[in-house]
């Protein structure tokens, strides 16, 4: 017993030295890179600091966050965020999936129209923005010149203020709509085929088997799509800082983007630090909250599989 | 019932084959026709743009494109891209196949929460730490530097690295492992001898998703790097597009150009890539 313990003692220490060498460089990387912004967020918060020499010392507790509240360029950037979600899910997620379920059907030339509709989510925004700066351009666009032939021309796009919100849509729809079409494709394909056709022998027309079968299965599906959609929206910032980088008169900011003007263009890092922080408890709260009342059945299958598999 | 449906014409099937078709085409030609308008846009010049905005190039001006591929700023811009995404990738997928394999076939206390802590951090959008990040990366002096876009990049792509790899791990069976350590493996043997080639599926998997959006990133080369001989392809186009932004067929080339790599890896790892990212949203 004496003889054995130490050696067993000494296996356990190795084993616990095996297990922190592997999980070392991940977690080192992660607590560095991912954790600490974002509490050094939240310190410098707190504080009014040019970003400039070592650490900020001006302790103004919350002030930026009463001056971000009354900041009516702040509501402005909700609203556009709120907007754009809403047209997502109303437009871009729909037509998604519209695409998907036609590319299910027999359809010569499948193949080639999922990699035609899935190629936009592989370009970069940046070659995505300048792309449809130049597309729809009011003077030389391709977009004015087509609607010309029709005598629609003349839009403004991007350089009027009612329209700037839903060009930028236009151009989101664009690039994502691949992502959402692939998604569903997917789902849909998991769909096991006895069950659809148990619903058609049943006497279900098309709308009644896609009401009542398929999309009640492609729930979790679009649950996820969901989110992914509303989390990329709170963060967008790379498509409307190249194409408009907020305007015209903030007609199209979105809160990276004034966090981005106040942090890296005006240096009052304190401030920008507060938006950082709004924007991360506006997708915590968003994402806890989905997933304690949206996706609760899909997670409550997963917590169960996980249970088993230990 | 099912004899009503076999007595439809073959007119009605046809015509609907059509229609779909009809459906397909025109939704196709949204993404299409953009993409054609920059190649063929490529060879005008500005003028023709606006007087000849559809047909073919009269006549055709390839200098936007030779003037492009002769100056070294593309071809640096090009390299620097490719340099911080295979960079990226291999410790990405480095770190996080460690980490993953003791995850999955380790049982230890806390292991769940560690799990679990890697797994929220797929909820922080990089948005919102780019600020305090930057101001981390000048302390370490990693402005101006690669390194301070390839590690970043590795940490904020640890999480769905780590989940797709996990998921695969734990799908190997336990006898495997056995007959291994029963033939004188060590843990790490195991895992490197035997592990990752049977993981070479997910391995392509996951470092697609690295390539593609470190390939893709804006943001953070834009606020790192100042010195534009180390500006990657986004900020190259962006940067171009200021510079250029009345010769429009110029800038139209520029793009060309920086969409022909993605789309041509696309065409390579599509497989991937798709089976990627419908596996990380399923697990995520």
């Amino acid at each position: 017993m004496n003889a054995i313990r130490p050696r067993s003692r000494r296996a356990r220490l190795r084993g616990s030295l095996t297990i922190l060498a592997f999980i070392l460089p991940a977690l080192a990387l992660f607590c560095m890179l991912v954790l600490t912004p974002i509490i050094v967020g939240f310190y410098t918060s707190l504080f009014k600091w040019n970003g400039l020499g070592g650490l900020p010392r001006d302790f103004v507790g919350l002030d930026n966050y009463t001056r971000l509240f009354a900041d009516p360029v702040f509501y402005g950037d909700l609203w556009h965020t709120v907007v754009l979600v809403v047209l997502s899910l109303v437009i871009q997620l729909p037509l998604a999936l519209g695409i998907a379920l036609l590319l299910n059907q027999r359809l010569r030339g499948r193949a080639f129209y999922r990699v035609v509709f899935f190629a936009p989510y592989v370009l970069s925004e940046a070659i995505t923005a300048v792309l449809f700066m130049l597309i729809l351009s009011p003077s030389v666009g391709l977009a004015n010149q087509i609607l010309g032939i029709v005598g629609l021309d003349g839009l403004e796009w991007f350089a009027d203020q009612s329209t700037v919100l839903l060009s930028l849509f236009l151009v989101i729809t664009w690039k994502y709509f691949g992502l959402h079409m692939i998604l569903y494709l997917t789902g849909r394909q998991a769909i096991p085929r006895e069950i659809i056709e148990a619903a058609q022998i049943d006497g279900g027309n098309a709308w009644q088997v896609f009401r009542r079968v398929t999309l009640p299965l492609l729930g979790p599906t679009i649950r996820i799509s969901i989110f992914l959609s509303v989390i990329g929206t709170i963060q967008l910032f790379d498509l409307v800082w190249i194409i408009t980088e907020g305007g015209p008169s903030h007609a199209s900011e979105t809160l990276a983007v004034t966090m981005y003007q106040f942090g890296f263009k005006r240096f009052q890092v304190g401030y920008a630090s507060a938006i950082s922080v709004v924007m991360f408890l506006l997708s915590l709260v968003f994402a806890l909250g989905y997933q304690r009342y949206v996706m609760r059945r899909d997670l409550e299958g997963a917590t169960t599989v996980l249970r088993e598999q230990r | 019932m099912s004899g009503a449906r076999h007595a439809r014409p073959k007119a009605i099937i046809r015509f609907r084959g059509a229609l779909l078709q009809v459906i397909a085409l025109t939704l196709a030609s949204f993404v299409i026709v953009p993409l054609v308008y920059g190649v063929l846009g490529g060879f005008k010049d500005t003028s023709q743009l606006s007087t000849n905005a559809f047909g073919l190039p009269d006549p055709w001006v390839p200098e936007n494109y030779t003037d492009i591929l002769a100056s070294d700023t593309f071809w640096r811009q090009l390299w620097n891209s490719t340099f911080i995404a295979l960079a990226t990738t291999i410790l990405v997928v480095a770190a996080s196949a460690l980490a993953a394999f003791v995850l999955a076939r380790f049982s230890f206390r806390g292991r769940e929460l560690l799990f679990t802590l890697f797994a929220t951090g797929l909820m922080f959008p990089f948005a919102v730490a780019i600020l305090p990040l930057f101001v981390l990366l000048r302390m370490f002096g990693l402005l101006d530097n690669p390194l301070g876009v390839i590690l970043p990049q590795v940490a904020f792509g640890l999480p769905m690295t780590i989940i797709i790899l996990r998921g695969f791990f734990r799908s190997i069976p336990i006898e495997i492992e056995e007959a291994a350590i029963i033939d004188g493996c060590s843990p790490f043997g195991f895992f490197w001898r035997i592990l990752l080639p049977m993981a070479r599926p997910a391995l392509a998997t996951v470092s697609v998703l690295a390539i593609v959006s470190s390939w893709n990133n804006f943001m953070l080369p834009l606020v790192v790097f100042n010195d534009p001989n180390l500006w990657t392809l986004p900020l190259g186009v962006q940067q171009f597009q200021g510079q250029y932004s009345s010769e429009t067929a110029k800038v139209l080339a520029y793009v060309v150009l920086a969409m022909i790599p993605a789309l041509g890896f696309y065409a390579v790892a599509e497989r991937q890539l798709i089976s990627g990212l419908t596996a990380g949203a399923i697990k995520g």
